[in-house]
């Protein structure tokens, strides 16, 4: 029997994003030359520029597919908001992660209060564990659980502008503002590493959300089934 | 290649986490697999192509 | 309008009977701020320099608790419930209840400021920015602690939920309340009055995506 959660167009897909990713780690590691200032130490901005961008399409995602889920109440829609906000959440860490790494040798320190991104990416992932958290909570009412999450996505989407603007505001007491984005040089290699990351994660997006959409879809079926499965035990008890 | 440690730590932590997470949303979905009907797994195509493949 | 002060009223009147504020939030409160005392080793200076962090986050680990009290109370007494099944709409439902956590949290918070004035031994510069800067925290903690209130009202674990849920989204709010209070307080140069408008669209959309959100939530509540 069949059991993967693949298909024929996801394995395909996956082909395909295994090879960009070797074709990253050989552009990242042989083909891209150092960099003027960091040294080797740029090469890790090939997977941490990617993993914060892919952080931010998935959070995004998961708040208009929220959106749409409480408008069209298709529970299809709340199956990517979960889908992508596990992803995220996933990306959100690493990203993080990868970013203390860099900025160990680059900034001297592995965590800067004074970088606006870094701490709002890092109130992002603490709004986002809630989230996830809330997911996990069985619920006697597994409607309604589903709409709580519907609306706490959506904030915490609609948040995304705010906390970036407060704690840029508020960080700007000591008025020397250390600038976040360095300045990449654009070489020719080094800037179509750049772009070879972002497709890897694209593809890593949306191959990982099909999989877990259909473990979400699978969760979904096995709750009707054993819910039709008493139903119809309680009807013959009652028959006979 | 200076900071050569960093830039390893970074690559191989994170490829790590997408391995485990891979891994663990596969086998969930290959348990969950097991108890729902392959007519409800709509991603389950005729079966021409998954002939052969994916039997373990 | 009306409906909105009866809802309102409703939940003071319940508040006056079980005197959770006053008897539980307010005591935790002033604890927390002679806590804050010890860490600081009793030092006046930086007691005073600090005194605007300190003191929000003792208003939101008040909330919290507050929030939570409040709304168990409402789901074991069926309050909810009997709500739902009345005429009024949930927008003012929601309003109502704002208003009556805003009351209460603002009460709670001119007590706590005395105290924090007289323990933390802290100067006020500019009384004016200090009150409305306060009236719009409490706002946007009102707002978005009666959303989160609700949502986590029947949950098993709504002890721990709501904190993760309620803490990170008002971390804008906190940065803005102290800002505010570091230039009323004259703890540091900075222009308290810029971070009014941050409080306020806060506020406003909380206030607005709130009430829509508490209908969606309410048909589910139990």
């Amino acid at each position: 029997m069949n059991l993967s959660t693949g298909s024929y167009r996801t394995k395909i897909l996956g082909l395909v994003m295994a090879a960009s990713f070797i074709a990253l780690i050989i552009f990242a590691f042989w083909v891209s030359p150092n960099d003027d200032q960091q040294g080797g130490a740029v090469r890790l901005l090939y997977i941490h520029v990617p993993l914060a961008i892919s952080t931010y399409v998935c959070y995004i995602a998961c708040g208009i597919a929220s959106l749409v889920f409480l408008i069209k109440k298709k529970i299809w829609w709340d199956y990517i908001a979960l889908s992508t906000a596990e992803i995220g959440t996933i990306f959100c860490g690493l990203t993080l992660l990868t970013g203390a790494i860099w900025g160990r040798p680059i900034w001297n320190t592995w965590w800067e209060w004074g970088d606006v991104r870094l701490v709002t990416t890092l109130i992002l992932f603490l709004l986002f564990l809630g989230y996830l958290a809330l997911r996990a909570m069985p619920s006697s009412n597994p409607n309604a659980n589903v709409r709580r999450a519907a609306v706490v996505a959506i904030v915490a989407t609609i948040d995304i502008p705010i906390i970036n603007r407060s704690v840029e505001w508020w960080q700007n007491r000591t008025l020397h503002q250390r600038s976040t984005l360095v300045e990449l040089k654009i070489e020719d290699w080094t800037f179509f590493t750049l772009v070879l990351g972002f497709l890897a994660f694209g593809l890593l997006i949306i191959w990982l959300t099909i999989h877990r959409f259909r473990v979400a879809w699978l969760a979904g079926e096995i709750d009707s089934l054993e819910t039709e499965l008493a139903l119809k035990k309680r009807l013959e008890e009652s028959n006979i | 290649m200076s900071y050569i440690g960093y830039v390893l730590a970074g690559w191989l932590s994170t490829f790590l986490a997408f391995a485990t997470y891979i891994f663990f949303v596969l086998r969930r979905g290959r348990s969950y697999s097991a108890k729902v009907p392959e007519a409800r797994r709509r991603w389950i195509d005729s079966g021409s192509e998954n002939k052969g493949s994916n039997n373990d | 309008m009306k409906q909105i002060w009866q809802v309102c009223l409703k939940d003071l009147k319940v508040e006056l009977r079980s005197r959770i504020v006053i008897f539980q939030v307010l005591p935790f409160a002033v604890l927390t701020i002679i806590l804050f005392a010890f860490a600081f080793e009793a030092d006046r200076a930086a007691l005073r320099d600090y005194a605007p962090g300190l003191f929000w986050v003792t208003v939101l680990l008040a909330t919290f608790l507050f929030v939570l009290r409040s709304f168990s109370i409402e789901v074991e007494a069926g309050a909810i419930q009997s709500l739902r099944l009345s005429a009024v709409k949930p927008q003012y439902i929601f309003f109502g209840k704002a208003l009556a956590l805003f009351i209460g949290m603002f009460i709670l918070e001119v007590i706590l400021g005395v105290a924090t004035f007289f323990l933390y031994d802290v100067s006020v510069e500019s009384p004016s920015l200090l009150i409305v800067s306060a009236i719009l925290t409490t706002a946007a903690i009102a707002s978005a602690a009666t959303l989160y209130g609700i949502l986590s009202a029947n949950l098993k674990a709504r002890e721990t939920i709501l904190p993760l849920l309620m803490l990170p989204v008002l971390i804008p709010v906190f940065l803005g309340a102290i800002r505010a209070f570091d230039d009323a307080l004259g703890a540091v140069a900075v222009n308290g009055w810029a971070w009014l408008s941050v409080l306020g669209v806060f506020a406003f959309i909380y206030a607005v995506f709130g009430s829509f959100a508490f209908g969606e939530i309410l048909e589910e509540v139990e």
